[in-house]
């Protein structure tokens, strides 16, 4: 990012957060770029999902702060999230499982008749349009979630963050569930969706999916940034350094989570 | 993503699923319904053919019984409408009995010492304020306990077992442990006791009428409402079946009520008054009839608004949406913490619409109204099927849990069974019901 970019679309500053005496995430910085691909690594409890959580409303923050377009957010719940533009494709999905694909998608946006009841056919209708974009053999639209494969699931939870017009979109491991050949499907809608100048923290454990999508990545370790930067920078072996060791290469801009050279 | 297996696997649905399959997904009918229907009707007539053997005389499928039936089932029927919701939520609601007894207590104190002294015991607003003031205190001591289980982080089951006790305590202290009675004369129509409290012949068809009607329309406009965005139909003679089968069952609940001749004294108490000149053959040729009683009236009513409200309303969603995945809705953004207040305190009013009705029936308000109230009414919703897990449950399928729960109770009391017996044999089928359902259900997945 050059320094004639205007004010990043997301930006956390020295952000905290501890559970019970444990500082799950230790004043980590971010940031993120309109039609740009971060991608969050480290190990597991490194803090990455804690540290989006706070992005999407599910965590209140210690300290720090957010900014969003250069104006000081102020996010205390999913909803504030969301009027913000941020969407959340959670590592659980979080579908409710005993309600249809529709009722899924629309969960706490549904869309009402003039007299103010669910207009359930008008979303089943929308629902069958988002998912016809996604998944064109998508048929069961009665069927509660539960009942659905995971490669469904996973395509509602997707629908459900890109059907609002999001421009912050925060993907927690969405792979995790999904076979070769799904998973390339959701890297096509990445580069899509970055094409329409949405801004996508993706969240993930496997560095080759970052490598392949990611323009920056972050590294976090014990709860801190180890280091930030742009991809064509650096080998799959110094960001496994990172990981493992919390050694940041030359390539990338040490944050307070690095290894003392 | 891709889901290229599914279709192929539907397209062989298809070609060997049975006709019986195949006519239950078509007209989407509930299956575990159709079986408790199924061990309703068993019950009916087990217990006539049963009162046949041992008495001489079947009397439960009379309409007299039957009538009864319903107008002993409406309280915990109507409290069950709300249960389900709350079991849904994967909350409890203990207290619901001893909210009634309170409610019962309050509203006939407020009837019989402040309202007749002070309107005149013939007024006719007394009963209007007597069921706003149980509707208010139901409301309010619902939105307590919703509060304490929403915002103070309590657990249900610990905030309404107390309840259960505070409000038992509560009701004996307002009285004294004395009996208020009677209650209001309009008040008392509410419980379907006396002379007047049911709509009569002509009145119960045309209801039955407006319900057809409400069926054929409620259809077409499905029908219509699937045409206009291109969806899949339900073919034809399904829709055909459905409202053939809503026509059978409202005209005949309609015939059952309007074949329960008034009592003899009733109908030659009621010619004196408007001058009407007994026919020959007595009181009896005058062919008057009950049709439906106002409480049952009133648990149709709170079934419908409770049913639109579950199906048809954003609060009825987040209720289920919770109940599936509680950490999902809060992270779609939805209130849960209000949604549960409120679900607490609808619960509270409908506590309060059966106050009403069970201490008009009594014609007399005590702390042990609704005692085991709270058992009744979750024995029903369970066995209506409502998952105690939390996000199944159905307003009909308890509303038909609380009519199975009766007919068992009133089968036996009619057969003189010995009351201890009574609770044993229910206890027993409660758990017995539970028991098939789980294999059911794990047959299904």
């Amino acid at each position: 990012m050059d320094a004639a970019t205007p004010a990043p679309l997301v930006e956390m500053r020295d952000v905290s957060i501890a559970f019970g005496g444990i500082k799950a995430v230790d004043h980590a910085s971010i940031d993120l770029h309109p039609g740009e691909v971060v991608g969050l690594l480290g190990h597991n409890g490194a803090g990455k999902s804690t540290l989006i959580k706070v992005l999407s409303g599910a965590y209140k923050r210690d300290g720090g702060e957010i900014l969003i377009n250069g104006e000081e957010a102020h996010i205390a719940n999913p909803r504030d999230a969301k009027r913000y533009g941020i969407e959340t494709i959670y590592q659980t999905l979080a579908l409710a499982d005993n309600v249809d694909a529709a009722a899924n998608l629309f969960l706490g946006r549904e869309l009402r008749t003039r007299w103010g009841t669910l207009d359930d056919v008008a979303m089943e209708a929308q629902a069958r349009s988002v998912m016809g974009r996604l998944n064109p053999n998508f048929r069961r639209f009665k069927d509660p979630v539960k009942s659905l494969s995971g490669g469904q699931r996973q395509s509602v939870a997707i629908a459900r963050a890109i059907h609002f017009n999001a421009r912050i979109l925060i993907m927690d491991e969405p792979t995790a569930a999904l076979g070769p050949q799904e998973t390339k499907q959701v890297g096509d809608l990445i580069i899509q969706l970055k094409a329409e100048g949405i801004g996508i923290f993706l969240i993930s454990h496997d560095i080759h999916d970052v490598f392949d999508l990611a323009d920056r990545v972050a590294v976090m370790k014990n709860g801190r940034v180890v280091g930030t930067g742009p991809v064509t920078a650096m080998t799959k072996d110094e960001v496994l350094g990172m990981i493992i060791l919390g050694k940041c290469p030359p390539g990338a801009t040490p944050g307070p989570g690095a290894m003392a050279a | 993503m891709s889901a290229l297996p599914e279709t192929s696997s539907t397209a062989h649905l298809v070609t060997v699923e049975s006709p019986v399959k195949r006519f239950f997904r078509a007209t989407e009918i509930d299956t575990r319904l159709l079986g408790m229907v199924g061990a309703l009707i068993l019950i009916w007539v087990g217990f006539q053919v049963f009162g046949q053997i041992i008495t001489g005389e079947g009397v439960f499928m009379t309409s007299r019984n039957l009538w009864n039936l319903l107008v002993q089932t409406s309280a915990i029927a109507v409290m069950s409408t709300g249960m389900v919701l709350i079991i849904v939520m994967r909350h409890i609601d203990l207290s619901v009995g001893s909210v009634l007894s309170f409610i019962g207590v309050v509203t006939g104190v407020a009837q019989v010492y402040w309202l007749a002294p002070w309107l005149g015991s013939d007024s006719s607003i007394i009963w209007i304020i007597g069921v706003v003031v149980a509707l208010g205190t139901g409301a309010v001591l619902g939105a307590f306990n919703g509060f304490l289980v929403a915002y103070a982080g309590i657990p249900s089951f610990i905030v309404t077992l107390g309840g259960l006790i505070v409000y038992n305590g509560a009701a004996w202290w307002v009285i004294r442990g004395e009996t208020v009675a009677p209650m209001d004369a309009n008040f008392e129509l509410i419980g379907g006791t006396p002379s007047g409290s049911w709509i009569g012949g002509t009145a119960s068809w045309v209801l039955g009428a407006v319900i057809c009607l409400a069926i054929v329309v409620g259809i077409f406009s499905n029908r219509s409402a699937r045409a206009r965005f291109k969806f899949p139909q339900r073919p034809i003679w399904a829709e055909v079946f459905l409202v053939v089968l809503g026509f059978v069952v409202t005209l005949g609940t309609v015939w059952v009520v309007n074949s329960y001749p008034w009592p003899t004294k009733v109908a030659e108490n009621y010619a004196a008054d408007h001058n009407i000149t007994l026919p020959p053959g007595g009181a009896d040729d005058l062919n008057f009839v009950h049709g439906f009683a106002f409480p049952v009236l009133i648990a149709l009513a709170v079934g419908v608004i409770m049913t639109f409200i579950a199906t048809r309303t954003r609060f009825g969603r987040y209720v289920y949406a919770i109940g599936g995945n509680p950490e999902a809705a809060e992270l779609a953004g939805v209130n849960t913490k209000l949604i549960t207040l409120l679900m607490f305190m609808v619960m509270g009013i409908l506590a309060g619409v059966s106050a009403c009705i069970t201490a008009a029936r009594l014609d007399a308000a005590s702390n042990s109204l609704g005692q085991f109230d709270e058992l009744y009414v979750i024995a029903a919703t369970v066995i209506g099927g409502t998952s105690l897990a939390g996000g199944v449950g159905t307003i009909y399928g308890a509303m038909l849990g609380a009519l199975v729960m009766q007919s068992l109770q009133s089968g036996m009391t009619l057969l003189n069974f010995d009351s201890a017996v009574k609770d044993v044999i229910v206890g027993s089928v409660l758990v017995f019901a539970v028991w098939i359902d789980q294999i059911y259900r794990r047959r299904q997945a």
